[in-house]
């Protein structure tokens, strides 16, 4: 007689929008905490990667997405690597984020976002990190004027940092970033 | 030299991390390694892509295999180890879905080609030959510890590279050129990379971990194989020292940089002073070997 396999059955929605955005199933898990043993920054989050996963099964929306922990991880994929039921936990931390993002939740370590957001853009528009672009607009979104700015001057005076950009593939990444975002917003009103 | 390899430095390679660059070109011109770099590339997405789009995050490093494919080679060199993880994550990714490989197909206006193999510096290094002949100085007073960080071996099913917990590929070359490695427990540990620029508490506690093990085995030196792992290791060194009240004084080297040594590159050809933890005084006993 074939048996139901209870625990791959979800009744969590934010189980499923992860599952749709990761491929990741989080009802795999039996709480070893693996992940959270090996997490090098588990210690600054509130709470670790096996009780994230644990509320995501559990329906705790607002826990999970208001929550540090996916805003803290490195993406050292320690965990990803560990987990012996193979749950890819740091993809299921980005579909968190992003799961987070689109529905508006104001990030719990929004200098974390803003890193993101500061950084794509000068991608988008110089087609490679143009690290000097990079830190001034993410210091317009942090208002963080001046965190670093020994260092970066530092880093400067030994020629570690560019003062133009090159522009090279500028042209092909706002076409692919454009497109990619058509491709996801039609998934999107598909799904 | 005809390149056998297409050369994707990306976006540290020409500025931050430049010294990774000049050393590499420099350790494959030692050995005869054709590399040639590729024409137009564009930035991988690195975590930021990652973080907030898998579509994105996929086709911006196949943009480059693409590119690489087009030379006509089938290998690509990624020296950055951040590049490296997402190269290879983008190919393994297409290579589990084919939706997903349509789509990273459809946002790039381009059929996705077939076989390119994604290398590390440290697999084409290692790759049979023997590389102890190019060698003219002696390093015999360095005593180094090798820092893979995350992005080298993680996750193992992806990079297939090495043995994930406790790697020896770096170890391995830096040994053939007559380097003394030691063995450490934090090869693999990480330094928290991108969140030096947001939470510099945690890089600076995740560093000082690493610097407190390098010294407490013996080590001289620390090398290293990502641009990342450097900055924080070797920029945010001194900071660490104010924050915690420590001394190390550790020179921070890449693995290329090393080599290139021992090959008998002079130390200002390898963009040695642009490190803020000065090698001079380690380096001051370096002899012909």
């Amino acid at each position: 007689m074939m048996e139901t396999n209870v625990t791959s059955a979800s009744a969590s929605p934010l189980a499923e929008a992860v599952l749709g955005e990761s491929g990741q199933n989080v009802n795999l898990c039996y709480q070893c905490g693996k992940c959270a043993a090996g997490c090098p920054v588990s210690y600054a989050m509130d709470y670790k990667p096996v009780q994230l996963i644990h509320a995501i099964r559990l329906g705790m929306d607002d826990l999970v997405l208001n929550s540090k922990t996916m805003w803290l991880c490195a993406s050292c994929e320690t965990c990803t690597t560990r987990c012996p039921q193979e749950v890819d936990v740091a993809k299921v931390m980005d579909a968190v984020k992003i799961t987070a993002l689109r529905k508006g939740i104001k990030p719990a370590i929004p200098q974390v976002a803003s890193f993101y957001k500061a950084a794509l853009s000068n991608i988008k528009i110089c087609g490679r990190m143009y690290e000097l672009g990079m830190i001034m607009g993410l210091k317009m979104r942090t208002f963080e004027f001046f965190k670093d700015a020994a260092m970066g001057m530092k880093m400067f005076r030994k020629g570690k940092l560019k003062m133009i950009p090159s522009l090279t593939g500028a042209m092909r990444t706002r076409r692919i970033f454009r497109r990619v975002k058509n491709i996801e917003d039609k998934n999107h009103s598909t799904a | 030299m005809a390149a056998k390899y297409a050369y994707y430095p990306g976006c540290s390679l020409h500025s931050t991390g430049s010294e990774y660059d000049v050393s590499f070109r420099a350790v494959c011109d030692k050995l005869g390694v054709g590399i040639e770099e590729i024409k137009g590339w564009v930035c991988c997405g690195t975590s930021p892509a990652h973080c907030t789009s898998k579509l994105l995050s996929l086709a911006l490093p196949y943009e480059n295999i693409c590119l690489a494919a087009k030379m006509g080679v089938n290998d690509l060199v990624a020296p950055c180890a951040a590049c490296f993880a997402r190269l290879k994550t983008a190919q393994y990714e297409a290579a589990e879905d084919p939706k997903v490989a349509d789509q990273i197909s459809e946002a790039l206006e381009k059929p996705l080609p077939e076989s390119v193999n994604i290398l590390s510096p440290l697999e084409i290094f290692c790759n049979g030959q023997d590389i102890s002949k190019a060698v003219t100085e002696e390093l015999s007073g360095l005593k180094v510890v090798c820092y893979y960080g995350c992005l080298l071996t993680r996750p193992s099913k992806v990079m297939q590279f090495d043995e994930c917990e406790y790697p020896m590929a770096m170890d391995e070359i830096l040994r053939s050129v007559g380097i003394t490695t030691l063995d450490w427990s934090y090869k693999t540990e990480c330094c928290g990379g991108a969140l030096a620029m947001t939470r510099t508490d945690v890089v600076l506690k995740l560093t000082r971990d690493i610097l407190d093990e390098a010294k407490a085995v013996g080590a001289n030196a620390i090398a290293v194989g990502c641009p990342l792992c450097h900055v924080n290791l070797d920029t945010r060194q001194e900071e660490v020292e104010a924050e915690y009240g420590t001394n190390y004084g550790l020179p921070v080297f890449y693995f290329t940089q090393l080599m290139a040594l021992a090959f008998g590159v002079p130390a200002d050809k390898l963009g040695l002073q642009k490190h803020f933890i000065s090698a001079d005084g380690l380096l001051s006993a370096v002899s012909p070997a």
